[in-house]
C-alpha cells in the first residue's frame, strides 16, 4: 500500500453562533492514495465544502476543528503555523474552485497570475515564469497559449476559465487538488471535455484529487472511492462501480434512485426521499437519516450506527445493513408507473405554435447605438418555428447562449420578438404581453428557474396564491372560495394547508418551486412554460418538483415548454425535443427518436456527454472541441461547423443546411442526408 | 440584540420631536422678548443657556426655534422621498427612453451645488419657508430617485415581478405593490439621511441669513449671530450649534440602527 497523500481522521468541525457551537462535519475519515480520484457527494448543507476545505488545512474565521486531524504526507495540517500553511497553499495544496471568474483576478493577465504562482513558490525568474505559465496553458489543452497568456479573463468563455485555473492550480505541482464543483456552472459538452482533462492530468502529475460535487453523474464518470456525506456524516464510503451498482445505505440507494436518467422515460415516476435534510442544528439523536429512511426501525431513531467496514474499502452507517445486503429488507418500493400520459404525439393541431420567431438585441436603431454604444446585434432567436402538441411537453435543450430562454421569453411574452406568428389554441397570439387577452395570459403561464426570488419575500403564500387566483380566474371569485382554491392548489403541489401563512423565508428551494408551480397552476392554463425550473434544486428535491409536473400534466391536462440544460431531466418529461444552437433549432423529434437515434452531429455529441450516473458508462464516446461561437459573430453556412465532428467540406462553411426528414416528424438541419446520418447511429457501438 | 447606540439616536430624536411640539409651551420666555437688564448672562438656573446680547433668553430661543429646523426638513424630505420614489420605481422598471432621459436630466441637477441652487433660487424667489422646501426638494429627488432606481434594477427581474407581468398586473400595481416593498429598507434608510442634510441644510441657509425670517428664531441664524459676539456671549453660539450637531447625529444613529435592522430582515 502506497502511503496516502491525505488522510483526514475523525474530523468534526464546527462553526460559531451566537449562542455556541455548531457541529458542521462529525467525525469524518478518509485518505486519498496517489493518483486517486476521491469523490465527495453530498446535497446542498451537507458539509462537504467544510470538509475539503479543512483537508487543504483552511478553516473560516468563524469556524474550529474541534476533532481528529488532517495528514499530508505524515504531517499535521492543524500544527503549522498560518505562515506555513500559506506556504503549502498553492504548492503542495491546490484549490480549483466554482466560479472561475471570481478566483481570477481582472486585473492582470492570465499569464501573469499563473507566473505569480510558480515566482513564488519556486522562486523563478519572471521570464522562466512567464514560459512555464504558457507551458501549463499547453498542458491544458488551451489552443493557442501564447495569445491566451496575454488576455484578461473577462475576455475567455466559462471553460476556457475553468482551464485556466486548472493550470494555475497544477502549475506548482501539488500533492493535493481540492476540485470543489468545478464544473457545475458549466455546459455539458464543456463539462465532459474539462472532465477527460481532469483523468489526463491526475494521471501526468501523479497528484492525489478530492472530487467535490452534488451531481452524482459526474463523480461516477472521474472518480474511483466515493464518501456520501449527509448532514455533516460520512453515511457511505465506498469504491466508485460498488457505490453505484451495489449501494446498501438508504440513502444512497434513494439518490441514486431518484435522479433521472436518459433511459428513464416518461411512464414512470421518480422514486423520491420523503422529507428534507435535517438542519445543522437539530440533526436527530440516533441516526440522522433515520427521520427519512424508508427501513428506519425504532432504535434507528435512539441509537446512533456506527460506521462499519462491509467489504474492503466499503463503509456503511446504518443498523440494517446486513439485512439490505441480504436483500430481506428492500429499499425502494417498485417504480411507481406515472399517470397515464397520453401525449397526442401526431395530432394535427397545437396548443402553441410559433412560426419564424426572430429576437435579435443590440443595433438596432440609431437611438440606442447613441445610449447604449453597441452596435453588436446578436442574434438570439433566429427564425425559430417550433410547436407544442396537446397535453405534450416539447423538451427544448441547448447550451447556454444558444437562445433557448430568449426563446421561451418571447413565447410568453416577457421579451417581445421582432418578427414571427405565434398562436395558442388556434387562436393568434400577439408578440407584446400588453396586447394579449385575459384569457390568453391564463392559458400562458411560466415557472422561473430561481426559487429564491420566484415568489415575492414580502407576501405570504397564500397571498401570492389568491392574488394569481383573483388575476387569472376567469370569473370573479368570492373571497372564501379564494380561501378555499388556495388550499385546494397546495393539495395538488403536495403542502399542508398551514403553508399558506408561511413566508417564502419559511421555505426551502424546493417548497418554494412547488409553489410557484402552483401558482401558474391557478387557473388550470394549457401551456407552462419551465425554464430550468429545477436546475438550482438539490437531486432528491429536483425528482419531487419532476414528479409534480409529471403528475399535474396528467391531473390538468396541461402542456409545457420544458427547458433544461439537464438532458436527463428533459427526457422525464419530454414527448417531444427541440435541439438548439446558435439561436435555431438543430433537430426536432419525439424524445425517443432524439434519444435512440440523436441524428445531427451537435446533438449526438450533447447526448453523449451527459454525465450518466453509472461508472460502467464513464467517457462518453464524442467530445465537442472549442467553445461554442459567440451569438455575437455567427459563423456562416452552418453554424455548427466550426466544432462539428462530422463536417463535410467547404459546403459547411458556405450554405445554410437544409432541413433533412427522417421520418415520423424527426427532423434534422444538417447538409448529410438523414438517411447516412442515422445509419452512422445503428452502426456507431450503443453504450447502453 | 441590544443597540445601545440606535436606541440613544432614538431617544435623541423623540426628545427633538417632543421639543418641536411642546418647546413652545415650556419656554419660561417668548421667543422675541428681551428681558430688561439681562444681557449677557452666562447659563444660570434662571437663564439655562444664558442670554444674548439683546437679552434674549437661549433657552427659550432654542425650544422656539425647534419646530422650524424639524418641519421643514420634515416636509421637504417626505416630499422628495415621495417624487424621488416615483420617479426611482417608473425610470428604474420602465427603462427604455424614459428612463435615459429622466436619469440624464437627474444628473444634471445633481450637478449644481446645493448652495448655489439654494442661493440663486431664494435670491429669485425671496426667502420663504416654502422656498427652502422647494430648494430641498429639488436637491434631494434627484438623490433618492437615483438610489431607488438602482434597488429597482435589481428587483426588476426577479421571478416575482415577471410573474406578476405573466398576470397582466397594472403598471401600478406591479410599481407599488410588488417592488415598494421590496425598496422600503433601501427607502426608509434614504430617508433619514437625507433628513439629517436637509437639517444642515436649512440650517447653514438661515446662518447665511436666508432661513426663517426675523424675528422667529432660527438655530442656523443664531448660530451665526453668536459668532458675531462670541467674545462676549460665546454661549450664544454653543446651544444652537449644540442642539443642530445633536439632532444629525440622533438621526443619523437612528438611520444607522434601521439600516442594520432592515438588512437583518431583508435576509432572514
Amino acid at each position: 500500500m502506497p502511503n496516502p497523500v491525505i488522510e483526514a481522521r475523525g474530523v468534526s468541525m464546527d462553526y460559531r453562533l451566537e449562542k455556541g457551537w455548531l457541529n458542521a462535519v462529525r467525525d469524518v475519515s478518509l485518505s486519498i492514495n496517489p493518483l486517486g480520484i476521491h469523490g465527495l457527494v453530498g446535497e446542498s448543507g451537507s458539509g462537504k465544502s467544510t470538509l475539503a476545505l479543512a483537508l487543504m488545512g483552511y478553516l473560516a474565521p468563524n469556524a474550529r476543528l474541534s476533532g481528529g486531524a488532517v495528514w499530508l504526507e505524515g504531517e499535521d495540517l492543524f500544527r503549522k503555523s498560518q505562515a506555513e500553511l500559506r506556504a503549502l497553499w498553492g504548492s503542495q495544496l491546490s484549490l480549483v474552485p466554482q466560479d472561475s471568474l471570481a478566483a481570477l483576478n481582472p486585473a492582470y493577465t492570465i499569464g501573469d497570475q499563473i507566473a505569480e504562482v510558480t515566482r513564488q513558490h519556486f522562486g523563478l525568474s519572471r521570464r522562466a515564469a512567464w514560459q512555464q505559465a504558457v507551458e501549463m496553458l499547453a498542458r491544458v489543452r488551451i489552443a493557442d497559449p501564447t495569445s491566451v497568456a496575454r488576455q484578461y479573463p473577462h475576455q475567455l468563455s466559462g471553460g476556457m476559465q475553468q482551464r485556466v485555473t486548472i493550470a494555475m492550480a497544477l502549475s506548482a505541482r501539488p500533492r493535493l487538488l481540492v476540485l470543489d464543483e468545478p464544473t457545475t456552472a458549466l455546459d455539458v459538452t464543456t463539462e465532459a471535455v474539462i472532465l477527460d482533462l481532469f483523468r489526463e492530468l491526475i494521471q501526468e502529475t501523479q497528484a492525489a484529487a478530492l472530487y467535490v460535487s452534488h451531481n452524482l453523474g459526474v463523480i461516477a464518470q472521474i472518480c474511483d472511492q466515493v464518501t456520501v456525506l449527509y448532514a455533516g456524516e460520512v453515511m457511505a464510503s465506498a469504491p466508485v462501480r460498488e457505490l453505484y451498482a451495489r449501494p446498501v445505505h438508504p440513502y444512497t440507494i434513494g439518490l441514486l434512485a431518484s435522479i433521472p436518467r436518459p433511459t428513464t422515460g416518461v411512464e414512470t415516476r421518480l422514486p423520491t426521499i420523503p422529507g428534507v435534510a435535517p438542519a445543522l442544528g437539530d440533526r436527530p439523536p440516533g441516526c440522522v437519516f433515520a427521520p427519512r429512511c424508508p427501513a428506519a426501525l425504532p432504535h434507528c431513531f435512539t441509537d446512533k450506527p456506527p460506521l462499519e467496514m462491509i467489504a474492503p474499502g466499503h463503509q456503511v452507517r446504518c443498523h440494517r445493513w446486513h439485512e439490505i445486503v441480504n436483500g430481506d429488507v428492500a429499499i425502494l418500493t417498485q417504480p411507481e408507473a406515472a399517470a397515464p400520459h397520453v401525449a397526442h404525439q401526431l395530432a394535427a393541431e397545437s396548443v402553441l405554435s410559433a412560426r419564424g420567431l426572430r429576437k435579435t438585441y443590440g443595433g438596432a436603431g440609431w437611438w440606442r447605438r447613441l445610449t447604449r454604444g453597441s452596435a453588436r446585434r446578436v442574434r438570439a432567436v433566429d427564425d425559430v418555428t417550433v410547436r407544442v402538441r396537446p397535453q405534450s411537453t416539447l423538451g427544448l435543450v441547448g447550451e447556454s447562449g444558444s437562445g433557448k430562454t430568449t426563446l421561451a421569453r418571447c413565447i410568453v411574452g416577457l421579451e417581445t420578438a421582432d418578427d414571427g406568428q405565434l398562436e395558442l389554441l388556434a387562436i393568434p397570439l400577439d408578440r407584446r404581453l400588453a396586447r394579449r387577452s385575459r384569457a390568453q395570459l391564463r392559458e400562458l403561464q411560466m415557472v422561473f428557474q430561481n426559487p429564491n426570488d420566484t415568489l415575492n419575500p414580502y407576501r405570504t403564500v397564500g397571498q401570492t396564491l389568491e392574488r394569481a387566483l383573483e388575476r387569472l380566474s376567469p370569473q370573479p371569485l368570492p373571497p372564501d372560495q379564494r380561501r378555499q382554491r388556495v388550499l385546494e392548489l397546495l393539495e395538488v403541489v403536495r403542502l399542508t394547508p398551514d403553508y399558506a401563512d408561511r413566508y417564502p423565508a419559511e421555505l426551502s428551494g424546493g417548497e418554494k418551486q412547488r409553489v410557484a408551480v402552483a401558482r401558474a397552476f391557478a387557473a388550470d392554463p394549457a401551456l407552462v412554460v419551465a425554464d430550468e425550473p429545477t436546475s438550482a434544486l438539490d437531486v432528491s428535491v429536483q425528482a419531487v418538483v419532476l414528479n409534480l409536473l409529471k403528475d399535474l400534466r396528467a391531473q390538468k391536462g396541461a402542456s409545457y415548454l420544458f427547458i433544461s440544460h439537464d438532458l436527463s431531466a428533459v427526457a422525464y418529461l419530454a414527448d417531444w425535443i427541440a435541439v438548439m444552437y446558435l439561436g435555431q433549432i438543430v433537430e426536432e423529434g419525439t424524445a425517443e427518436q432524439v434519444y435512440q437515434r440523436p441524428s445531427h452531429p451537435y446533438t449526438e455529441a450533447l447526448i453523449s456527454s451527459i454525465p450518466v450516473p453509472d461508472p460502467a458508462q464513464a467517457g462518453g464516446r464524442i467530445r465537442l472541441t472549442g467553445d461554442a461561437p459567440r451569438a455575437a459573430d455567427i459563423p456562416t453556412g452552418c453554424r455548427f461547423h466550426t466544432r462539428c465532428p462530422r463536417k463535410l467540406g467547404p459546403v459547411c462553411e458556405t450554405d445554410a443546411p437544409p432541413w433533412q426528414e427522417a421520418g415520423g416528424g424527426h427532423r434534422i438541419r444538417c447538409h448529410i442526408p438523414a438517411a447516412e446520418l442515422l445509419a452512422l447511429q445503428v452502426s456507431a457501438p450503443k453504450s447502453d | 440584540m441590544a443597540r445601545p447606540l440606535t436606541l440613544l439616536g432614538l431617544v435623541i430624536v423623540s426628545v427633538f420631536l417632543l421639543m418641536a411640539v411642546f418647546g413652545p409651551l415650556i419656554a419660561p420666555y417668548p421667543f422675541d422678548a428681551i428681558i430688561r437688564g439681562a444681557a449677557r448672562l452666562p447659563p444660570s438656573p434662571e437663564h439655562l443657556f444664558g442670554t444674548d446680547r439683546l437679552g434674549r433668553d437661549v433657552f427659550s430661543r432654542v425650544l422656539w426655534g425647534a419646530r422650524e429646523i424639524i418641519a421643514i426638513p420634515g416636509i421637504a424630505t417626505a416630499l422628495a422621498v415621495g417624487f424621488g420614489t416615483i420617479i426611482g420605481l417608473a425610470t428604474g422598471y420602465l427603462g427604455g427612453w424614459l428612463d435615459e432621459i429622466v436619469s440624464r436630466l437627474m444628473d444634471s441637477l445633481l450637478a449644481i451645488p446645493a448652495l448655489l441652487l439654494a442661493l440663486a433660487l431664494l435670491g429669485a424667489i425671496g426667502s420663504s419657508p416654502v422656498g427652502i422646501i422647494i430648494v430641498i426638494v429639488l436637491l434631494y429627488v434627484p438623490i433618492v430617485a437615483r438610489v431607488i432606481r438602482s434597488a429597482t434594477l435589481n428587483l426588476r427581474s426577479s421571478g416575482y415581478i415577471e410573474a406578476a407581468r405573466l398576470r397582466g398586473e397594472p403598471l401600478m400595481y406591479i410599481l407599488f405593490r410588488e417592488i415598494l416593498p421590496g425598496v422600503l429598507p433601501a427607502l426608509a434608510v434614504e430617508s433619514a439621511l437625507r433628513f439629517s442634510y436637509a437639517i444642515f441644510l436649512t440650517s447653514s441657509l438661515g446662518f447665511l441669513g436666508l432661513g426663517v425670517q426675523p424675528p422667529t428664531p432660527d438655530w442656523g441664524r443664531m448660530v451665526s449671530e453668536g459668532r458675531e459676539s462670541y467674545a462676549t456671549t460665546p454661549w450664544a453660539l454653543w446651544f444652537p450649534a449644540g442642539a443642530i450637531a445633536l439632532l444629525v447625529i440622533g438621526v443619523n444613529l437612528l438611520a444607522d440602527g434601521l439600516r442594520r435592522i432592515l438588512r437583518y430582515e431583508g435576509a432572514a
